[in-house]
């Protein structure tokens, strides 16, 4: 049996622990978003998330993910954990035990459809989105994970770099959410005009635990208490915070005040940009990627979105797609073997190969998502419809899908 | 001059703002209410437990308005708030006895517009 490290252990627990709370901060930072009749919708789904997928994880999401299979996906001989003990499995992490790998990435696994429901938000039906969530869990995500992580996955075999998932998690749900908000079709009453945000604190609080999260999410995705850890622990917070910076630096100029939805909404993509690139850039690197982040993406949110007309209601697709694949392509640009040996040198390491494995990556992301997504959602619609009726929609999601008010006018 | 109250579905107020402002009725005051009509409310459920028969949400707008646009706002409402189905709301009309606007202290329907 290999030698299970005390703190490594302990380090990548806590991360995991950390990373399940990204997943209710997420709530709330939606949550704010939305109109008063539609937050407990939101709320609602991601606690199903938590609930339902950590239960495909373990049933068998965790086996097609990260057994030994083909190229595409793995294989069944992980169901119901069978084989996923306490001794470590030196394939993905020699020094901590085999379950620990596998709770980690289950919190993975849980925020990646939780990101999707940006897009869709306050007119889908619960019954559709539940189906939908565990069929993209099932057919998008866990292949997908595979082929970046699984051993003998095909985009690890060819040298694509993603350190915390910036393919896997963040390209992945961003066009997922893209194709959803295409086929399901706008909010009605909405064309091209913001809808108020019911709590802006709420957007606030859950921005402030998605940061906390996410040291857990990269730092922890090391898998060790160590000196690489350390290194994506600091990455991470100085590109959210360069990104944060940017982002309301960039609505000062234009707009003429900085906003503090903005500056959050910077912070998030900073976090989206560098998770692939964390453990494999330098600190400086991790500033460019985070000031650059927000120009791209506050150009995707408040000048691309309104003029294409598609209503991705919460920027699901503005942030952690373009966020996304700029951090696949920026570890491209940046990564060097001087911050991690087992990386690789990037373009601006004189290794410009590097860049062209990251474009790759991303178009097969890309590609492959938006495709399997689409099919999925017309078999969904096909099944229980995917829209709520006008009227409900109207009335909102939280008394008609739930049966519940958030708020009360009079005690 | 008359005050017009009018009681109206939530996701209706902005298409009835907009057909107001197509009549040149620019000054209206909202709240958010609650209440019901003859569908008697909505049901909610909380931990299993049913609550039958709570209020609706509702908003209110009053208006007022000079004489000859009595009939221009009422139109207006009906026409935003309109969905032919039970709980579009009820509007009402009361005579109105004094005006005055605090600013100038002018007095009746010059200080209505």
């Amino acid at each position: 049996m290999e030698m299970i490290n005390a703190g490594d252990t302990a380090w990548v627990l806590a991360s995991s622990a950390l990373v399940m709370l990204m997943t209710p901060g997420l709530a709330f930072f939606y949550g704010g978003m939305v109109r008063r009749k539609n937050v407990l919708g939101i709320l609602m789904q991601c606690f199903i998330i938590l609930c339902a997928v950590s239960l495909q994880w373990v049933l068998f999401g965790y086996s097609l993910s990260f057994a030994p299979g083909n190229p595409l996906v793995g294989g069944l001989q992980w169901l119901g954990l069978s084989g996923v003990g306490q001794a470590p499995n030196p394939d993905y992490a020699a020094t901590i035990p085999h379950l620990a790998f596998m709770i980690f990435q289950a919190m993975f696994a849980v925020i990646t459809p939780a990101l999707i429901i940006g897009a869709f938000a306050e007119r889908v039906k619960f019954s559709a989105f539940l189906i939908f969530t565990l069929l993209w869990a099932t057919f998008v995500y866990d292949p997908l994970c595979h082929m970046v992580w699984g051993v003998g996955g095909w985009l690890r075999s060819l040298g694509a770099l993603d350190f915390a998932g910036g393919t896997v998690v963040h390209i992945n749900a961003g066009v997922a959410g893209l194709v959803a908000t295409l086929v399901i079709g706008k909010r009605r009453g909405y064309e091209n005009t913001p809808t108020p945000l019911h709590n802006l604190p709420f957007v606030v609080l859950g921005a402030a635990l998605l940061w906390f999260g996410w040291f857990g999410f990269n730092a922890g995705s090391a898998l060790g208490a160590g000196a690489l850890a350390a290194q994506a622990f600091v990455t991470t917070h100085i590109a959210a915070a360069a990104a944060g910076l940017s982002w309301a630096l960039l609505e000062w100029n234009v707009n003429g005040r900085p906003t503090i939805f903005g500056t959050v909404t910077g912070v998030v993509a900073g976090l989206v940009a560098i998770t692939p690139a964390a453990g494999f850039v330098a600190v400086p690197s991790a500033i460019i990627i985070g000031i650059l982040v927000s120009v791209f993406c506050f150009y995707a949110v408040s000048v691309v979105k309104p003029k294409l007309g598609y209503d991705d209601s919460l920027d699901a697709f503005g942030v952690h797609g373009i966020g996304g694949i700029w951090g696949a392509l920026a570890t491209g640009l940046f990564a060097t073997k001087s911050v991690n040996a087992a990386g690789a040198d990037g373009f601006f390491y004189g290794n410009p190969q590097q860049f062209v494995n990251q474009f790759i990556a991303v178009g097969v992301t890309v590609v492959f998502t938006a495709v399997v997504t689409f099919v999925i959602l017309k078999v969904v619609d096909a099944l229980v419809g995917l829209r709520v009726k006008e009227e409900d929609e109207e009335i909102g999601l939280d008394l008609t899908q739930h049966q519940e008010v958030a708020y009360t006018v009079l005690e | 001059m008359k005050i017009v109250i009018a009681i109206i579905q939530p996701h209706k107020l902005e298409a009835v703002k907009k057909e107001l402002y197509k009549v040149e009725v620019n000054l209206i005051t909202v709240s958010p209410v609650l209440g019901h009509g003859k569908q008697k409310g909505v049901n909610e459920v909380y931990r299993g437990v049913k609550e039958v028969g709570n209020f609706l949400r509702k908003v209110r707008l009053e208006i007022a308005v000079n004489d000859n646009f009595v009939e221009p706002t009422i139109k207006a409402i009906v026409k935003g708030a309109k969905t032919g189905k039970i709980g579009d709301g009820k509007i009402f009309v009361y005579p109105l006895e004094r005006c005055i606007r605090i600013r100038t202290e002018e007095e009746g329907s010059a200080a209505i517009g």
